[in-house]
């Protein structure tokens, strides 16, 4: 069996709190997971689920109470890990004094590239991010969604192997948002490994080969985005345009939007169904199988939590 | 020691663009304004007021730019988050931070410089010679520079496991009893118990003696510095200096980032 890319053995964190700081809240309980070589794994979970907790772990940002990981199988602890690795994190901030490519160069350096070497990979990157004509710009000057595409650009100067990115997306617009999909897929093609948290499931759905779900500090589940929410579909959809006054039995089941009409029906009932359609002269737009979403399936799982959260509380009372 | 050399360049030019340097501005100026004004009111002395009055601007601009800014040097990149990305890096934490303490000890010593240069000029403006006694204001500067990178150190290590604020506090309250460490050690025939005399003298060994970093009064009035102590008090700073970095290094190698 080869080594996984990230391997995680049961991380515990807690945030201390309160006046002296004795109060001790878990944010991550015993996490154990692994990422194989050359997968896309998304990190699911709401906000304050310990996604960010996770990776800042995995960066040494923060220590562990208890557990460990390794990363290409070198423990976390050895710093040289990180010439193999890359890290976005959330809601990256810059030095502001700094230009685009004065930044890439400067972090580059602790890579040991040479300057003709650095010089191209900046050149290169800037161009890849769309922030080429902007690289003379002090960063300070640069939008949320500029910062994050050079957050993006230091990740993976260094052709790193496994790629970390903690809410990739975040601040970034539809058209931002692609560019970062495209990247993600480019480096799923070169072979490396990419973790990446975000709330944002449809994401996931499209990107991910496998998934972690996390919800208030534990881990909920593991699988592809397929095996999380379950293959058995929930029936069919057909959505179609008639001309009006036909007399369409379909038409008391089905929802109007405009001109167009959305009907449900279980999977055996839909060739019936388009017999009809096509007596009465209808057109027929598009015929989708209804499946539970992975958001319906995370929700669920928040669901769950909370209602466990409020049963503790009530017995507590 | 390359990855210290290239946080430390960073801090420099990070200096340099946040207009740390501007200070100069007003050294010159200070400058300026005391040698027209000694030339006319201070009849023989005019050398040792501009003297006295340039090394204490040097010491004193060179003071609130090691404790504000080494202060910062830590704390602002755990505020601001930028650190994130720079220890995602194949960098130890202890590279980081003596980058950091180098970076601005680089920015003291060019600052300092300019400042010595405009105090030499200044000089020579109200004597129109220089002559060889001038050198010792050399010695004075280059100890003032060991007592800024001592402050920096201070300044670093408690920016690392305390506020800001409380850093800034901390480490002028240190300096203040450091001027006066020498003193606290002489101290005789105050009436307090053995007990509260031992524990004082205990306590003045372990603040850092500032006493011997300032020859200002001795340079004004043309007096020489004698070799031993400069070396002495170069040991004195490099060791010290050192202890308090590698306590810095070993807090800020556990610290949880936000």
């Amino acid at each position: 069996m080869s080594t996984p890319a990230i391997e995680i053995e049961h991380l515990s964190k807690e945030y201390p709190y309160g006046f002296l700081n004795l109060k001790k809240k878990k944010s991550l309980e015993d996490l154990s997971m692994r990422v194989d070589t050359g997968e896309v794994f998304g990190f699911l979970g709401p906000n304050g689920a310990g996604k960010s907790t996770t990776i800042k772990l995995l960066m040494r940002l923060i220590f562990p109470e208890r557990g460990t990981a390794r990363i290409l199988g070198k423990s976390i602890d050895d710093v040289s890990m990180h010439r193999e690795t890359g890290y976005l994190p959330e809601q990256p901030y810059f030095y502001d004094y700094l230009t685009a490519g004065e930044l890439l160069d400067y972090f580059a350096r602790f890579h040991g590239l040479t300057a003709a070497d650095r010089q191209t990979r900046v050149q290169n990157m800037l161009k890849k991010v769309g922030l080429e004509t902007a690289k003379k710009i002090q960063l300070r000057k640069y939008s949320k969604g500029m910062l994050q595409r050079v957050g993006l650009a230091q990740a993976i100067l260094h052709d790193p192997q496994v790629v970390i990115l903690d809410e990739p997306m975040s601040g970034l617009d539809p058209l931002g948002r692609r560019e970062v999909r495209d990247i993600i897929l480019e480096l799923k093609k070169e072979g490396r490994t990419v973790l990446f948290s975000t709330h944002i499931l449809s994401d996931a759905e499209m990107l991910c080969d496998r998934v972690g779900v996390i919800v208030g500090g534990k881990l909920r589940g593991v699988g592809t985005p397929g095996e999380m929410v379950g293959i058995k579909t929930q029936g069919m959809e057909i959505l179609f345009e008639v001309t009006e006054g036909k007399n369409l039995p379909l038409l008391a089941k089905a929802t109007r939007t405009g001109e167009r009409y959305r009907v449900h029906m279980p999977e055996e009932e839909l060739y019936g169904a388009i017999e009809q359609l096509r007596a009465a002269g209808a057109r027929i737009l598009a015929v989708t199988q209804i499946k539970p979403t992975l958001e319906e399936f995370f929700m669920n799982l928040v669901e769950e939590d909370r209602a466990q959260a409020n049963a503790v509380e009530v017995s507590g009372k | 020691m390359k990855n210290v050399w290239t946080v430390a360049a960073n801090t420099f030019r990070e200096a340099v663009r946040d207009r740390v340097l501007y200070n100069l501005v007003f050294f010159a100026l200070l400058m300026m304004g005391t040698a027209i004004l000694v030339g006319q009111i201070s009849i023989g002395i005019e050398e040792s007021v501009i003297v006295s009055l340039g090394l204490t601007a040097i010491s004193v601009i060179g003071l609130f730019i090691a404790v504000f800014i080494g202060v910062g040097l830590v704390s602002k990149e755990m505020d601001k988050r930028t650190l994130y990305a720079l220890l995602a890096k194949p960098v130890e934490r202890w590279e980081f931070l003596l980058g950091k303490f180098c970076g601005l000890v680089m920015t003291l010593t060019v600052n300092t410089t300019a400042m010595a240069a405009g105090l030499y000029l200044a000089l020579w403006t109200v004597k129109h010679t220089l002559e060889r006694s001038d050198a010792w204001i050399l010695v004075a500067v280059y100890l003032i520079l060991l007592k800024l990178a001592l402050i920096v150190a201070l300044a670093l290590l408690f920016s690392c496991f305390t506020t800001p604020f409380l850093a800034i506090l901390f480490t002028s309250a240190i300096y203040v009893a450091g001027v006066f460490a020498g003193d606290l050690r002489r101290v005789q025939g105050v009436d307090i118990n053995a007990g509260a005399m031992r524990l004082m003298r205990g306590i003045s060994y372990l603040l850092p003696n500032f006493e011997n970093f300032n020859v200002m009064g001795a340079v004004a009035h043309g007096r020489g510095v004698p070799g031993g102590l400069v070396g002495q008090t170069t040991l004195y700073a490099v060791v010290y200096g050192a202890v308090v970095l590698a306590a810095a290094a070993a807090i800020f190698s556990r610290r949880n980032l936000k």
